[in-house]
């Protein structure tokens, strides 16, 4: 194992990278579009509430390799040129962005309605309520399962590995078949993976009783 | 804070059991994987399902055909005897190395070239069948040979753990090299714009011009690619009986037999220097 | 557009239901195995038997926080060096099943830990022990909490299997990649046939979810008409001891 970092320590380091700025990327469309169909769910408006459910389950019960090699694959027959690890990436994006919006919308809705009428009253628009009373209060409740989702994108981010992404787990294929020594190689990657999810996993629990208490 | 010392000395512990799990296994114990196989009267072969002409699975009857199972079905009987089962799992250039070692399957027949690197790890038969690299590219790509690549944004695709991808960097040393999980993705890369072209062995690569008119192999070979079966190191028993199989077969004329079988109708391919004997 | 109604000939469509068929025996098989190990695990991990809880909360934790293809790996490449080596359909199983284990394990130790210490020292004080009271009171309340958190994990499970494409398990999604490799004009027609298939299978998944968390809930609240048999009775299975089998 230890050898394997010597002699490949420069492609480790690159997948590591690769994989760590996939996933930021990822994370942060994918709060903005997820936050963004939780509120458009919970609009009284019968249409576009149908509208981003649809979306929701759509992305939610499709596997992420179907989506991400749709991107690779049929996008760039048809319209444009996409790499593999920016295929990789809208394809985690979308379909983290689900999971991150049924949390949002959970967080929402366990906000006293109260809350937002309270605003309402007081004058503010839907929107002004939504955006200063209602999600402060719920990304506080979602907080852990917001960090959850998060590690889910990261493991998921391994995805990129189909597409030629350049990401960790796809250095991992390249180093096991060029040095020949599969599961060492693995064991190394698996270590680089847990140096970023098992801090994190530890931190949500953490939150998660603090939260409680 | 005790608490993630504690936890990561635990980390610590499962790590070196596991390393020292891993350590353990590559001693273990050689079985005579020929005597296990004339036991059960089956060869278990990893083949490539992947691969037009060599071994490809079929979508009518869920059957893998291609001319090296069809090979090893041959050189099962003269191993086994007439009744003797050849059964097939599929691999793919980065499975079937770990599954030949971990004993998986007895012998790899799936387009692996004999390499020094190679014979390291595993121990090949004489080569069966002599192929080269080359690349496949677009009817009208501008690429003429693998030369033209060698230059800043070239793109070229191949397949995870093949000898290609290493052999490609010596001929387009500029060019990115992405490497696909098996062949079939490569070749839906390539015609999804991902890459300029695919490189790998010409039989390969011939097995997907039939199948796709609009691509061609262009430039020829520029590497010599001797294909041989691969056992796990130390079964010279195995490694003995398959090269005694092979030279049946190459002398009963069935081998040419399966070699105008499989490419007598391929394009540019010339069935005289594939002849054996 | 005739390339579309080709893509869908029988042929094609046979050997996709083949790798969907696949899937669904990998899922259902993983799905019961996790399940029964996940409930097991996560029990173990919340009551306290000092290391043992804590070696197995440990093993839960690394394997939880892998990339589900790594594990995928670690069964199909390290397990011959234990002298057994399954074949890439049951190499699947065992990687799935281990690894939603572990998801269901912490599902269920954030579950049970998520029901009040109260009802815990309620049971006891009414003379119930340790285990009874977590068997009859804990449990079931915590179960029931849980079904839809543990439901969209066995939906992930059916998404995840299409990972094992990788060790070329001939599932919906190999056999569809299979096609489309062979014949670029199915790429699309390919890719919507995906797409509909998992979507049945997983969105009935999550109306049964739905289904589930309504006919519980119920049970918490009585209505009197859907009470045919004496609420005591223990196979009555609005009865909420037994809701936990």
């Amino acid at each position: 194992m230890i050898s394997i970092f010597q002699n490949y320590g420069g492609l480790l380091l690159q997948g590591f990278g690769q994989t760590l700025i996939c996933s930021i990327i990822a994370l942060f469309f994918a709060l903005v579009i997820g936050s963004g169909f939780a509120i458009l769910e919970v609009m009284p408006n019968k249409l576009i509430h149908g509208l981003a459910k649809a979306y929701i389950e759509l992305f939610r019960n499709i596997p992420l390799l179907v989506i991400t090699m749709f991107f690779y694959v049929v996008i760039p027959m048809y319209i444009a040129k996409i790499s593999g690890f920016a295929a990789g990436t809208i394809g985690l994006t979308l379909y983290s962005s689900a999971f991150i919006a049924e949390t949002v919308r959970s967080g929402i809705q366990s906000v006293d309605p109260g809350q937002m009428e309270g605003a309402r009253a007081n004058g503010l628009s839907f929107w002004q309520a939504m955006r200063y009373i209602v999600l402060p209060q719920a990304f506080k409740y979602v907080l852990p399962p917001l960090g959850n989702q998060f590690i889910n994108l990261i493991k998921n981010s391994s995805v990129l590995a189909f597409v030629a992404g350049m990401d960790l787990m796809y250095q991992g294929n390249v180093i096991a078949s060029d040095s020949l020594r599969s599961m060492a190689t693995y064991l190394c990657i698996g270590l680089l993976y847990l140096i970023i999810t098992l801090p994190l996993s530890y931190y949500m629990r953490y939150l998660e009783k603090k939260l409680a208490a | 804070m005790k608490k993630v010392y504690q936890k990561l000395g635990l980390l610590f512990a499962l790590v070196v059991m596991v390393m020292s799990l891993g350590a353990c296994s590559n001693s273990s114990s050689k079985k005579n994987v020929l005597a296990d196989d004339k036991k059960s009267n089956t060869i278990t072969w990893g083949v490539k399902a992947d691969t037009k002409l060599f071994g490809l699975m079929d979508v009518k009857d869920n059957q893998i055909k291609g001319f090296e199972v069809d090979l090893a079905k041959a050189m099962t009987k003269q191993i086994l005897g007439k009744d003797g089962k050849a059964r097939f799992l599929q691999v793919t250039s980065q499975t079937r190395m770990p599954l030949l070692r971990n004993g998986n399957i007895d012998a790899i027949m799936a387009t692996m070239t004999i390499t020094p690197e190679r014979e390291k790890q595993v121990d090949f038969t004489r080569s069966y069948f002599d192929a080269g690299q080359a690349i496949l590219v677009k009817q009208n790509s501008k690429v003429k040979s693998v030369k033209s690549l060698n230059k800043k944004g070239a793109v070229i695709l191949g397949v995870v753990g093949s000898n290609s991808v290493q052999n490609i960097k010596k001929f387009a040393s500029k060019a990115k090299v992405l490497q696909l999980t098996d062949y079939s993705q490569a070749l839906t890369a390539l015609k999804s714009g991902q890459g300029d072209a695919l490189t790998t062995d010409n039989g390969i690569l011939y097995g997907m011009s039939v199948e796709n008119p609009g691509y061609v192999v262009r430039g020829g070979a520029f590497t010599k690619e001797p294909y041989g079966i691969a056992v796990d190191q130390g079964q010279t028993g195995l490694k003995n009986a398959m090269n005694k199989a092979l030279t049946k077969v190459e002398k009963s004329g069935q081998y040419n037999k399966l070699i105008y079988k499989w490419f007598g109708h391929v394009k540019g391919f010339d069935l005289k220097e594939a002849y054996r004997q | 557009m005739l390339n579309v109604l080709c893509a869908y000939s029988w042929v094609n469509i046979k050997f996709l239901l083949e790798g969907a068929g696949v899937t669904v025996f990998v899922s259902v098989v993983s799905i019961i195995i996790s399940y029964i190990l996940g409930v097991i695990l996560g029990i173990i991990r919340y009551v306290n038997f000092k290391y043992v809880s804590a070696i197995v909360g440990f093993i839960i934790d690394i394997i939880r926080n892998l990339p589900l293809i790594l594990v995928i790996f670690f069964t199909y490449f390290g397990l011959p060096s234990l002298g057994f080596k399954p074949a890439p359909i049951w190499a699947s199983i065992i990687a799935l099943s281990i690894f939603e284990a572990m998801m269901v394990a912490e599902i269920v130790r954030a579950g049970i830990a998520s029901i009040p210490i109260g009802q815990m020292e309620g049971a006891r004080a009414n003379g119930l022990t340790y285990w009874q009271a977590l068997r009859y009171i804990v449990l079931p309340q915590a179960i029931k909490n849980m079904i839809p958190a543990i439901v969209s994990q066995f939906i992930s499970l059916v998404k995840d299997t299409s990972l094992a494409t990788i060790i070329v398990l001939p599932d919906l999604m190999n056999h569809a990649q299979i096609i489309y490799g062979q014949n670029t004009n199915y790429t699309i027609p390919m890719f919507i046939a995906l797409a509909v298939m998992y979507f049945i299978v997983c969105y009935s998944l999550s109306l049964l979810s739905e289904y589930l968390e309504r006919r519980i809930g119920r049970s918490k609240a009585v209505d009197p008409e859907d009470q045919p048999t004496n609420p005591d009775d223990p196979n009555n299975p609005n009865n909420i001891a037994n809701l936990d089998a």
